[in-house]
């Protein structure tokens, strides 16, 4: 179980404890938190789970895989911390992270 | 008008197979979908990439799946309405009346909506003022090359369409080629021939930079480009083509009357019809207890609905359930010669 903080662009904070094993993504959409659309539904071949993730956690969360990088130049305003959201599975290490959910996916 | 029995809205493989089944129980329909080509996500996200869990197809891509679709949905000469996007629905007494962007008319007893996560549309720049240049100095897909002349075209994108198009109008245009990253997602040919391009002074890469500003009065004069760590520069353009892939809008779903709820249409899951009647969703786009977003669902849900519409289409009739290996009307509607 982590606790994984969503800030979403209509400046509001959720901080949902998201189980192991679930991705960043599924925890947005499983609590209704507005703003990732996860249109493919997780299989990294859309953008729609676009989010950018506080700097200091960049290091800490595992690389992209082939793939990832690319369906980002489709996101809506990628930026250097941008991430996929169904890429990034939840595990204890992951515990406090933080993102902020863009202003739109499309 | 068209007349048939069904419109299938959609041509990705959910759609083509509901077509399939439409087919056997003797129903006619037609497909219309917003892509220039069947086969939906399939064949515009992926495919080259293989798919592994379609029952009793151990392994196939999404041009191969779309492909044998295609391949057994061949007796029923379905007609396809490709590159339309269905605009309104109107009830006419026990039909519907549906009307699309390109103005064509259909006059059906049912609808299935088989459009996965809504219809493909190009994804645009995220600077407010691109909108003001859309369609006049600013384009996401090329319709007339011509245009592009001797003048001087920045291009936005690191797939294919924007390495292609930059390799193709470097001989006749200057071009500047602008991308987010180093790393491009094209075909690594590509990318050689575009950086080779680059060495040779024949085309300008910007790499670490994206759109910040177009400026011009009716047509785009300038535009700023900002990198990475903040720079910005300023480039004379007399256009700018942005290649950023497709996204998928629900688009005039919406407008139906449907139940829908996070970008889906809720069915009922005895044959897959909403809350409208004679309007049935299939696919990506339909939600009910315990959905799964895989295509061997799909199936299932066209094979549904497709009786579903039966009662629509032929009210007097009543539909026998029936195998294709001893059905002899179903072999005949396939085609099939003893």
């Amino acid at each position: 179980m982590a606790k994984i903080t969503y800030h979403t662009h209509d400046n509001k904070t959720h901080t949902i404890n998201v189980q192991n094993g679930l991705t960043v993504m599924e925890g947005a959409i499983q609590n209704d938190i507005p703003g990732i659309d996860a249109d493919c539904g997780g299989g990294m071949a859309c953008a729609t789970c676009h989010v950018y993730v506080k700097e200091d956690w960049l290091d800490k969360l595992p690389n992209k895989e082939d793939g990832e990088e690319d369906m980002l130049d489709m996101a809506f305003e990628p930026k250097n911390n941008s991430r996929l959201s169904c890429q990034l599975i939840v595990s204890d290490e992951l515990d406090g992270l933080e993102v902020n959910i863009p202003s739109k996916q499309g | 008008m068209n007349k048939t029995d069904v419109l299938i809205i959609g041509a990705g493989p959910t759609g083509l197979f509901c077509a399939h089944q439409l087919g056997i129980i003797g129903l006619s329909c037609e497909i219309v979908d917003n892509l220039d080509k069947a086969g939906g996500q399939c064949i515009e996200l992926y495919p080259d990439k293989p798919i592994y869990d379609i029952p009793a197809v151990p392994e196939c891509t999404g041009e191969e799946l779309t492909n044998n679709l295609l391949k057994q949905i061949k007796p029923f000469n379905v007609k396809f309405h490709l590159n339309e996007r269905v605009e309104e629905l109107k009830k006419n007494q026990n039909r519907w009346h549906v009307k699309t962007s390109g103005g064509e008319e259909f006059d059906v007893a049912a609808i299935v909506i088989a459009g996965g996560v809504g219809s493909f549309e190009p994804r645009k720049f995220p600077v407010k003022e691109c909108e003001k240049f859309e369609g006049i100095s600013l384009f996401y897909s090329i319709k007339d090359k011509s245009i592009f002349k001797d003048k001087t075209i920045s291009i936005f994108g690191g797939g294919d369409s924007a390495l292609d198009w930059a390799i193709e109008l470097s001989n006749t245009s200057k071009v500047n080629l602008i991308h987010r990253r180093d790393g491009f997602s094209g075909a690594e040919s590509s990318v050689q021939k575009v950086k080779d391009l680059n060495d040779q002074g024949k085309l300008n890469l910007f790499t670490k930079y994206q759109m910040d500003s177009v400026s011009g009065d009716k047509q785009i004069e300038t535009i700023k480009i900002k990198h990475d760590e903040g720079e910005i520069k300023e480039i004379k353009s007399d256009y700018v083509l942005g290649f950023f892939g497709l996204i998928m809008q629900l688009g005039p779903i919406l407008d139906w009357g449907l139940n829908i709820d996070k970008k889906t249409v809720q069915v009922n899951t005895e044959n897959f019809e909403t809350n409208v009647q004679g309007i049935f969703a299939i696919g990506d786009i339909c939600s009910y207890p315990g959905k799964l977003k895989l295509i061997l669902s799909g199936f299932h849900e066209g094979a549904l609905a497709a009786r579903g519409c039966f009662k629509y289409a032929k009210p007097d009739e009543k539909l026998r359930f029936e195998f294709t290996t001893t059905s002899k009307a179903a072999q005949e509607r396939l085609g099939i010669k003893k």
